[in-house]
């Protein structure tokens, strides 16, 4: 990237000394090493760089990279990086997060986080799982899932991550497979280009508590069918012939097949990534076959900084006060002599 | 009802205790506040208290919906806004009967008999009129119509609306005390033409009203005598009144300006600490950060946030938002970053009581998050130390890379006093542990050798990459550890530098008695009460009691046995059920510690107070 002043680093470079302790096979390795690659590719020095995690598996992930990071505790890691980032709007601030820490414990701070729209990231780590406590339901489990604490199948319905999301306000929604590295370090480099808050849910397999949650999207045997990889400006077409397309009937979204039934290219809905209201970008995050993988929504808008930074100029540049003496002996004072 | 023949000459007073009290809608606080600026400004000593119910606006004239205001002035020294009351105006019935019991029999009611109609008697469920059945005979009660003065005084000014002629009944009360207490009516006046200046006809109409109160009462021979409060023998200076929720937000932007760093504050409303929210928000010119955030957890969690950034991180709240940012502090604690957490304490347990004052918070501050995790503990005691107080409890997270928890309570947060004005040259110096640059060998966990304070590398800082987190870290690398003798080692560490800091804080200065037969103790806001009654009894010729007001209570100054033992009995006095009797059990074994304990969410009145000390000293 072209940025004068930062440094030229290699995956090595954002490698911390820590041996990494995830089980074998993993998507979470995947992961890593797709931001370990994204990294040096941002044009961000890395002492500018911030990974914050909450708890959980996935949220061990900040010790992984060399860079500033903070494993803190279970759902809080928005709350921690809102303050990194405001109190250093120049960071490059990362959230790591799971199902459980984001969409559970900390739903609430999930919410207002992406309602704000600071300029950070947030990568969630969606295995529909608890690994870490070895085995529980979370609230992306499918309804019927046996875990250790439903052992008769799951009753609690789940939320779709990026419904909840866009339902939030957020302006950047990308999803995408985690058996898939070369995309998934393109897309947290769009992510961090993006100006606002960006939230990337990866389909993680967890190899040992929920092995093969996401197969019927994920395999490459399946995958060019059963995934739309959309990217803007582009026409939703997927399938292994490529002859598969998504338009808009009424108020739902159908699959179609080019040259069937009269249907041609032109037919096929154009991905508006950038478009401002959500409704299509929120009926493509439910979309189940196939799903929807790639920058699902990209919508501009002011930051949460660019907001605090304009006001507190224009309270600066108005006010009396040039220090805080010029405070403490404003307004009504009086003399004892 | 009594008539008293008008002196001419006003009688000279030490001291005198007001309260205004009417429908939360009747204007009582500000009346009440500019009764208290005049005589500030006169010279008097002030304090003050409001007190208002938890509804914003209940129904009127009911008992709930009662607003009072308490301002006690004197030519001597004033250090609580006083026990009971020597004149009350009561605006309606439910004021008068929810404030009657703190009259001293023998003094003065004002009422606007306007507001005793049967209805308003009946929300106050008075059966019969106290005005007519001689329920208040003991009592000098001047009633007057103001309602229908304040119409009569307005009929004439152009443009006012019907509510705007009777908000300004509360200015006609305001202006006969000031006449009874020999006032002048020019600050009130100077305050209508500053607020109202786009409204030309509310100024004419206040300063009217405000007349007509202060010419009624002089003319009337119903009014008893006047009074004149002379102005208090105060230090040299410039003045101001300030509230405690005020100063301790001001000591922090003091702080901030001392430290060379930004100040950021992650807060969610709650009474009674959200002023403090209120007031650091408007400071945007000093380039405060103030966050309000979506719950108490990311309060705290925002500020450890920017803390981990560089900034000087603080967040506000009352007692269960303490509870909520119980696991965050933990956090802070763990990592040893620089935070401050304010805890306006207020009645507890749960929700317990929002607008009342209590001291019950001192265990959960000292103790109430899981593991080992010593954080430093002090206390504001007045509404103007509350100044002080912050700002130290700034200074010391930074200088020893730990959270600090300070403790105020709702007694001091809503109250105000006279403050003579520190500048910030004035506070003392606060260094930090930034480092900008790796040295050979760095480390994150690297300590100061005197104070153990650990390093604070900043992201944006190159070479100096690390991470932290809520697992137990390695002794020197901050890497995660789970070596059984390390996990020991941090515990013992954390807490000794915490324990260190009773090297850098100031010795308890008792006052009265140096030493002698008994030792009153207090900690926090009961400063002011306990000081009165203590005074109290040695200008009566008892100079065998003295006063340790406590500051600093984790860790506990270092002269702190060595006092008490100067004793023969000493008794620990708070508004809980003796946490800090128990705090000083646990740390000096072998000392009997008397206690007095209240928990009705109201202060410790000086008669009390007088009587039990008199009791342990005979």
């Amino acid at each position: 990237m072209e940025n004068s002043g930062v440094k030229k680093y290699t995956f090595k470079d954002f490698t911390s000394d820590q041996e990494v302790r995830w089980c074998p096979g993993c998507d979470d390795y995947v992961i890593l090493r797709a931001m370990q690659k994204a990294l040096p590719e941002m044009g961000v020095n890395k002492e500018d760089v911030v990974f914050i995690s909450g708890i959980g598996c996935s949220s061990r992930f900040p010790y992984y990279i060399d860079s500033y990071g903070m494993h803190s505790i279970h759902g809080r890691a928005p709350g921690i990086a809102s303050g990194v980032k405001l109190a250093n709007p120049d960071l490059s601030v990362w959230v790591i997060t799971g199902d459980g820490d984001a969409l559970a414990i900390g739903g609430n701070h999930f919410i207002h986080l992406l309602r704000r729209n600071l300029d950070l990231n947030i990568i969630l780590f969606n295995n529909e799982i608890y690994g870490l406590t070895k085995g529980q339901f979370s609230p992306t489990s499918l309804v019927g899932q046996k875990t250790k604490s439903s052992p008769y199948g799951n009753t609690q319905p789940p939320f779709q991550p990026a419904e909840l999301a866009m339902g939030a306000q957020a302006r950047f929604f990308a999803r995408i497979g985690g058996n898939t590295p070369k995309e998934m370090t393109a897309l947290f480099i769009e992510a961090e280009k993006f100006k606002g808050t960006s939230l990337i849910e990866v389909l993680q397999n967890c190899v040992i508590f929920n092995d093969g949650c996401f197969t019927k999207f994920t395999d490459k045997s399946v995958r060019q069918d059963m995934q739309l990889h959309v990217e803007h400006g582009k026409p939703m077409i997927f399938g292994k012939e490529k002859n598969k397309g998504i338009v808009l009937n009424r108020l739902k979204l159908e699959v179609v097949t080019i040259g069937e039934n009269g249907i041609t290219e032109a037919d096929i809905l154009v991905h508006d990534a950038k478009e401002g209201d959500p409704t299509l970008h929120q009926m493509l995050g439910r979309m189940q076959n196939p799903i929807v993988t790639g920058i699902i929504r990209a919508f501009e808008d002011v930051t949460l900084e660019e907001r605090e930074d304009a006001l507190t100029a224009e309270v600066k540049a108005k006010s009396k006060f040039k220090k805080v003496d010029d405070l403490l002996f404003a307004g009504e004072t009086y003399q004892v002599d | 009802m009594d008539t008293i023949i008008k002196d001419k000459q006003p009688e000279v007073l030490q001291a005198v205790v007001i309260r205004f009290v009417g429908d939360s809608g009747d204007g009582m606080q500000l009346t009440g506040t500019q009764f208290t600026d005049t005589s500030a400004m006169f010279g008097n000593d002030v304090a003050t208290f409001p007190n208002y119910p938890s509804e914003i606006r209940a129904p009127k004239g009911s008992l709930y919906g009662v607003s009072g205001f308490q301002v006690h002035i004197g030519s001597v020294e004033i250090s609580t806004p006083g026990d009971s009351v020597d004149l009350l105006v009561a605006m309606n019935p439910a004021g008068l009967k929810t404030n009657l019991m703190s009259v001293k029999p023998g003094h003065t009611i004002i009422v606007d008999t306007d507001s005793f109609t049967k209805k308003n008697l009946e929300k106050a469920l008075y059966e019969t009129n106290p005005l007519e059945d001689g329920s208040l005979e003991n009592y000098r009660v001047i009633e007057v119509a103001i309602t229908s003065l304040t119409k009569e005084t307005l009929k004439d000014v152009e443009g006012l609306e019907n509510k705007s002629i009777t908000r300004s009944k509360n200015m006609f009360a305001l202006g006969m005390v000031y006449w009874m207490y020999d006032r002048s009516i020019e600050h009130t006046i100077e305050f209508f033409n500053k607020k109202f200046k786009t409204k030309p006809q509310l100024i004419e109409a206040n300063t009217k009203v405000l007349n007509a109160g202060f010419f009624f009462a002089e003319t009337l021979e119903l009014i008893p005598n006047t009074y004149t409060i002379s102005p208090a023998k105060m230090p040299k200076g410039t003045y101001r009144i300030v509230m405690g929720n005020t100063a301790t937000a001001w000591g922090f932007l003091a702080a901030a300006e001392k430290s060379g760093l930004e100040l950021f504050l992650g807060s969610y409303p709650i009474t009674p600490a959200t002023d403090i929210l209120h007031e650091l928000v408007k400071h945007k010119h000093f380039g405060v950060k103030a966050f309000q955030a979506e719950d108490e957890i990311a309060g705290i969690t925002s500020s450890i946030g920017a803390a981990f950034a560089g900034d000087l991180a603080i967040t506000t709240t009352s007692g269960p938002g303490l509870a909520l940012k119980g696991e965050a502090l933990g956090l802070a604690m763990m990592i040893e970053l620089p935070l401050v957490v304010v805890n306006v304490q207020r009645g507890g347990p749960s929700t317990g009581l929002p607008t009342k004052t209590e001291q019950s918070d001192l265990l959960q501050a000292m103790y109430g998050r899981n593991g080992e995790s010593p954080v430093i503990v002090i206390a504001a005691s007045t509404p103007a130390n509350c100044f002080d107080y912050s700002f130290m409890a700034a200074k010391l997270a930074l200088e020893h890379m730990t959270p600090v928890v300070l403790l105020t309570d709702g007694y001091i947060a809503n109250g105000s006093a006279p403050w003579k004005i520190k500048t910030v040259s004035e506070m003392p110096e606060i260094s930090n542990c930034i480092i900008k640059e790796a040295t050979e060998n760095w480390h994150p966990y690297d300590r100061d050798k005197d104070s153990l304070a650990r390093n604070w590398a900043i992201p944006g800082s190159p070479g100096l990459e690390h991470r932290v987190g809520g697992l137990e870290k390695d002794r020197v690398t901050g890497n995660v550890s789970y070596v059984p003798d390390n996990h020991e080692y941090m515990t013992k560490i954390r807490a000794e530098k915490v324990k260190r800091v009773a090297n850098y804080i100031p010795d308890i200065e008792p006052e009265f008695a140096k030493k002698g037969d008994l030792l009153v103790i207090g900690w926090g806001g009961t400063y002011g009460s306990l000081h009165s009654a203590v005074k109290e009894m040695n200008d009566d010729g008892y100079d065998n009691i003295g006063l340790a007001h406590v500051n600093y209570i984790n860790p506990l100054p270092k002269n702190t046995e060595e006092l008490i033992k100067g004793y023969k009995k000493v008794i620990v006095c708070e508004l809980n059920n003796g946490q800090f009797a128990n705090v000083l059990r646990m740390n000096f074994s072998g000392i009997e510690f008397l206690q007095h304990n209240k928990v009705q969410g109201l202060p410790f009145g000086n008669t009390e107070l007088i009587e039990k000390f008199k009791k342990y000293l005979s």
